[in-house]
């Protein structure tokens, strides 16, 4: 780049470094930076897609990689029909590609170990993303942070990050897995074959030494707002949820 | 730079393209983004309030903000995760009203918007004069969801939608330009989608 730094643009080249499927329409994008790149735990990123006529497509992205990761920085996109950035991802994007990036962004659906705990995080889909930073952080600072995901998804396969999160499960180090599928029968260690709901989340604190301190939640509009409505009837005060809500 | 294999098979007709600011793309929908919890804030519930600085200059209940005199305003927004959406129907109170309803010229430059939920956004006091803002009550004609910032929420539509907040309770003069919920997380003190003030150190 021969950009000095006064000049220096809040876009940066970023190389495809990896790609590696996580469900049947979510894939992870491991993308190297090609300038120092600091972010916090449950940040996003923007991407920006140029055509040959000039037109640009940008979109946000959250990052599912913990810092501690380092190198490159991992996002993990869903493949929307009607899209027009995640499609490029899915059916073009390769190894070696270069797209813009912008970030890191947000400073509110952040979290590090020096906040303190526990931690109630709800994710719906694709919600998981950030929740995943989270969750990668801790486990990469060995933090003793109480810490229970409730993680809905439509079905077993689409539970990404799920061989990861059941390893993090089964280190009984403090991190619980609370698995909720909508269209599938529960089984070990899904917990739930329905919505989220009050209850579940009654049930899912209980795995926490004490009320949690901050919840997260992030997934698509319809589940956040359920999600959030089911926290709060579950006596968590609405100041301690932070919520990320995703498009349409 | 290019992104190999990109094609622009998504740029909206040049007649479209002259209303969607840099870096935005034309959204049919109205997607919902907050930080939190969306509020249900009953209108027997509801007042508004005027302050400047700590001091209460007037509030309003329901029935009496509803009794001021309602406005049109049918515009496109621009949302900073970078959805536009054409002719979007809003009625409700010009920001011109309320101070005409309590007899004040704007005593300072800087207004703070505050929501029920703790929310706050700062806008300059000339972007919300001379008919360019309100305080928004029906949505297409219907009282507008929670969801989407009910019952009432600002309209600054010039510019980038977090400026427009919801469940508003209150407009706070500021004798300074105090930056806001989002405005304090990394978000521009400003935000015109024109120049594309999306973050803090955008020009």
């Amino acid at each position: 780049m021969s950009d000095g730094p006064a000049a220096q643009s809040p876009w940066q080249t970023v190389t495809i470094a990896r790609i590696e499927k996580r469900t049947p329409r979510v894939t992870s994008f491991f993308l190297q930076p090609s300038r120092p790149f600091a972010y916090r735990p449950g940040q996003h990123v923007d991407v920006r897609l140029t055509a040959p006529d000039g037109y640009q497509a940008r979109r946000s992205y959250s990052i599912a990689s913990a810092p501690e990761a380092g190198g490159t920085i991992e996002l993990a996109i869903e493949r929307l029909d009607d899209g027009e950035v995640s499609p490029f991802f899915h059916d073009i994007a390769a190894v070696g590609d270069e797209v813009e990036l912008r970030g890191p962004l947000g400073g509110h659906f952040v979290w590090s170990d020096s906040d303190g705990g526990p931690l109630l995080l709800v994710g719906g889909g694709s919600g998981v993303v950030p929740l995943m930073a989270i969750i990668r952080h801790r486990a990469a600072r060995r933090s003793a942070v109480p810490v229970a995901l409730v993680f809905s998804a439509r079905v077993w396969d689409e539970v990404i990050f799920r061989d990861e999160l059941i390893d993090l499960h089964d280190r009984r180090d403090g991190f619980d897995l609370v698995l909720a599928l909508t269209r599938e029968a529960a089984r070990p260690p899904a917990d739930y074959s329905r919505r989220v709901d009050a209850a579940m989340m009654e049930q899912s604190m209980l795995r926490l030494p004490a009320p949690p301190r901050f919840a997260f939640v992030c997934g698509s509009n319809a589940f956040v707002s359920a999600a959030a409505q089911a926290l709060i009837d579950a006596g968590v005060p609405a100041s301690l949820i932070r919520t990320e809500r995703y498009g349409v | 730079m290019v992104t190999r294999g990109f094609s622009s098979g998504r740029k909206p007709p040049t007649d479209a393209d002259a209303r969607i600011p840099p870096g935005q793309y034309l959204e049919q929908g109205f997607p919902v983004l907050s930080a939190g919890p969306t509020p249900r804030v009953r209108t027997e519930d509801w007042s508004f309030t005027l302050k400047q600085g700590p001091r209460p200059i007037k509030t309003w209940n329901w029935t009496e903000f509803n009794a001021l005199p309602l406005t049109k305003m049918t515009r496109d927004i621009h949302c900073v995760t970078a959805w536009t959406k054409f002719d979007t129907a809003w009625q409700g109170v010009l920001v011109d009203d309320i101070l005409a309803d309590a007899g004040i010229e704007p005593p300072t430059a800087f207004v703070l918007a505050l929501s029920f939920d703790g929310y706050t956004t700062n806008v300059p006091t000339q972007d919300l004069t001379a008919g360019k803002a309100m305080v928004a009550l029906l949505y297409e004609g219907k009282p507008i969801t929670p969801d989407h910032g009910g019952p009432a929420r600002l309209l600054v539509p010039h510019l980038y939608f977090w400026k427009s907040a919801k469940w508003l309770n209150g407009l706070q003069f500021t004798e300074r330009d105090e930056p806001g919920f989002w405005e304090l997380r990394g978000y521009h003190i400003y935000g015109d989608p024109w120049r594309e003030q999306r973050y803090t150190g955008d020009p």
